[in-house]
C-alpha cells in the first residue's frame, strides 16, 4: 500500500517534470514548476526529511516559484515574438546532447555510489552534543558547515545586488518594482491585514524552534518576506527606496556578524568559523538572530525587483 | 471505545476523501472558471475540515488537537481569499453577462 503511494507519488513529479520542461507557454511551464515543488515537498516528509521538507516549500517551491511567475509575467507581451523565432535544427540537436549527456552523467554518479554510501553521519552524530544545539541538522549547517552557510548568505546578497543592477540609470536609489494600487476595501488588503500577524508569530517560531527541531532561520525568514510582500502588493506598506542607510545596513548585518564571529573563532579556537567548546551555542545563537533579518529583507526585496520609481513620488 | 473512535477516523477521513474526488472531478469536468472555483473551494473547506476532524481521536495531545484546527482555519482563509482574487481577476477579463 505504502509502496504503491510512493511509486504513484515518483511517477507524479517525473511526468510534472517532463511537463514542466516540454510546456511551451512560460506561465504553463511556471505553474508545472510550483506543483512539481509541493509534490517534491511530499516526498521529502515521506523520506522523514521534514527539514529539507521546509526548505523546499519555501524557497523552492514558494520563493522560486514567485520570481518564475513575476518574469513570466513581465515576458508575455513578447512571448509570442519570442517562440516564433525557432533555433536552427544544430543549435537544437547541441543543446538537447548537453542537456542529456548532464543528465546522464549525473545518473551515472548517482548509481556508481558504493553500496552503503560513505557517510560521516555516526562522526557528525557522536560530536553534536559539543554544539549545544538539539536539531541535527542545524547543527551540521552552523557547527561542522559553517563556510557553507555563510557562502550561502553571501551569495542571496550577490544576487539581490544583481537584481538591483537590472535599474535603469536614472532610477538608481529608487523604490523597488512598481506601486501596487490594490482597493483598500478589498479582499486583498484584508488578507494582508489578518496574515502578517499571524505568519510573523509563524515565521518566529520556526526560526526559533530550529534549534532544536526542524526549521531554521531560511525558512522563518521566508515567511517573514512573504508577509511583507503581501502588504506590499496589497499597497498598505512601500517598498523602501534601495538608497537608505538603513536598509544596506540591515542587508549587510547578518554576514558581517557572521564573518565577525568566525574570525572571534580563529583567535579563540584556533580556526576560522570554529567555535570554542562551551561558546558554541550562545555564537550560534547570535549568529542565527544577525541573519535572520538581512536574510527576510534580501529575499524580500528580491521578488519585489529592481528599482523603478524615484525615491520621492 | 477506541475501536468506536477509529471507526470514526475510518468514515470521517473516508468522506473527505470523497470531496477531494468531487472537487477534482469538478475543476476537470466544470466548463468555466467561477464553476471550477466553486468546487475547487468545496473540496478544500469540507474535504480537509473532514479529514481534520477525523484524525481528531488519533492525536497525542490537545495541543496538537489545536494545531490540526488551526490548520484547517488558516487554509479555509487562504483558500477562500484566494477563490475571491481569482474570480475577481477571471470577471475582470470579460464583461458580465
Amino acid at each position: 500500500m505504502i509502496d504503491a503511494f510512493h511509486a504513484a507519488a515518483a511517477l507524479l513529479i517525473l511526468a510534472l517534470g517532463i511537463y514542466t520542461t516540454f510546456a511551451r507557454e512560460t506561465f504553463a511551464a511556471t505553474v508545472g514548476f510550483l506543483a512539481y515543488g509541493l509534490l517534491l515537498t511530499v516526498a521529502w516528509v515521506q523520506l522523514r526529511g521534514v527539514d529539507v521538507a521546509l526548505t523546499e516549500a519555501a524557497i523552492g517551491g514558494g520563493l522560486t516559484a514567485m520570481l518564475l511567475l513575476r518574469a513570466s509575467a513581465r515576458l508575455r507581451a513578447t512571448e509570442a515574438a519570442a517562440s516564433a523565432q525557432r533555433p536552427g535544427v544544430t543549435t537544437r540537436l547541441l543543446a538537447a546532447f548537453v542537456a542529456v549527456s548532464v543528465a546522464g552523467a549525473l545518473a551515472l554518479a548517482v548509481l556508481a555510489l558504493p553500496v552503503p554510501a560513505p557517510t560521516l553521519a555516526p562522526e557528525a552524530a557522536a560530536n553534536i552534543a559539543t554544539t549545544g544545539v538539539g536539531n541535527p541538522i542545524t547543527a551540521v549547517l552552523l557547527a561542522f558547515r559553517a563556510m557553507d552557510t555563510l557562502l550561502e548568505a553571501i551569495v542571496l546578497l550577490f544576487a539581490l545586488i544583481g537584481v538591483w543592477s537590472l535599474a535603469p540609470d536614472g532610477m538608481w536609489g529608487g523604490r523597488p518594482g512598481p506601486r501596487h494600487n490594490a482597493d483598500p476595501h478589498g479582499i486583498l488588503a484584508f488578507i494582508a491585514r489578518v496574515l502578517p500577524p499571524i505568519g510573523i508569530v509563524v515565521g518566529i517560531y520556526i526560526f526559533w524552534i530550529g534549534a532544536d527541531h526542524p526549521g531554521g532561520k531560511f525558512q522563518g525568514a521566508t515567511i517573514l518576506a512573504a508577509m511583507w510582500l503581501l502588504t506590499m502588493m496589497a499597497g498598505l506598506t512601500d517598498a523602501p527606496p534601495i538608497s537608505r542607510r538603513w536598509l544596506r545596513a540591515l542587508l549587510v548585518l547578518g554576514p558581517a556578524v557572521f564573518i565577525g564571529i568566525g574570525v572571534v573563532g580563529a583567535f579563540t579556537a584556533g580556526a576560522f568559523l570554529a567555535w570554542p567548546e562551551d561558546w558554541a551555542k550562545p555564537m550560534i545563537l547570535v549568529i542565527e538572530i544577525a541573519l535572520m533579518p538581512s536574510l527576510a529583507l534580501t529575499l524580500g526585496l528580491m521578488l519585489a525587483g529592481a528599482p523603478e520609481r524615484p525615491a520621492q513620488p | 471505545m477506541s475501536a468506536a473512535l477509529d471507526l470514526f477516523t475510518y468514515v470521517a477521513v473516508g468522506a473527505g476523501a470523497l470531496f477531494f474526488l468531487a472537487g477534482t472531478v469538478g475543476l476537470l469536468r466544470f466548463p468555466d472558471t467561477l464553476t471550477r472555483l466553486h468546487a475547487l473551494t468545496k473540496a478544500d473547506n469540507l474535504g480537509l475540515g473532514l479529514v481534520v476532524l477525523g484524525l481528531l481521536p488519533q492525536v497525542d495531545g490537545v495541543l496538537d488537537g489545536i494545531k490540526l484546527i488551526v490548520i484547517w482555519l488558516l487554509v479555509l482563509l487562504s483558500g477562500a481569499d484566494a477563490g475571491q482574487l481569482v474570480a475577481r481577476a477571471a470577471r475582470g477579463r470579460r464583461p458580465p453577462p
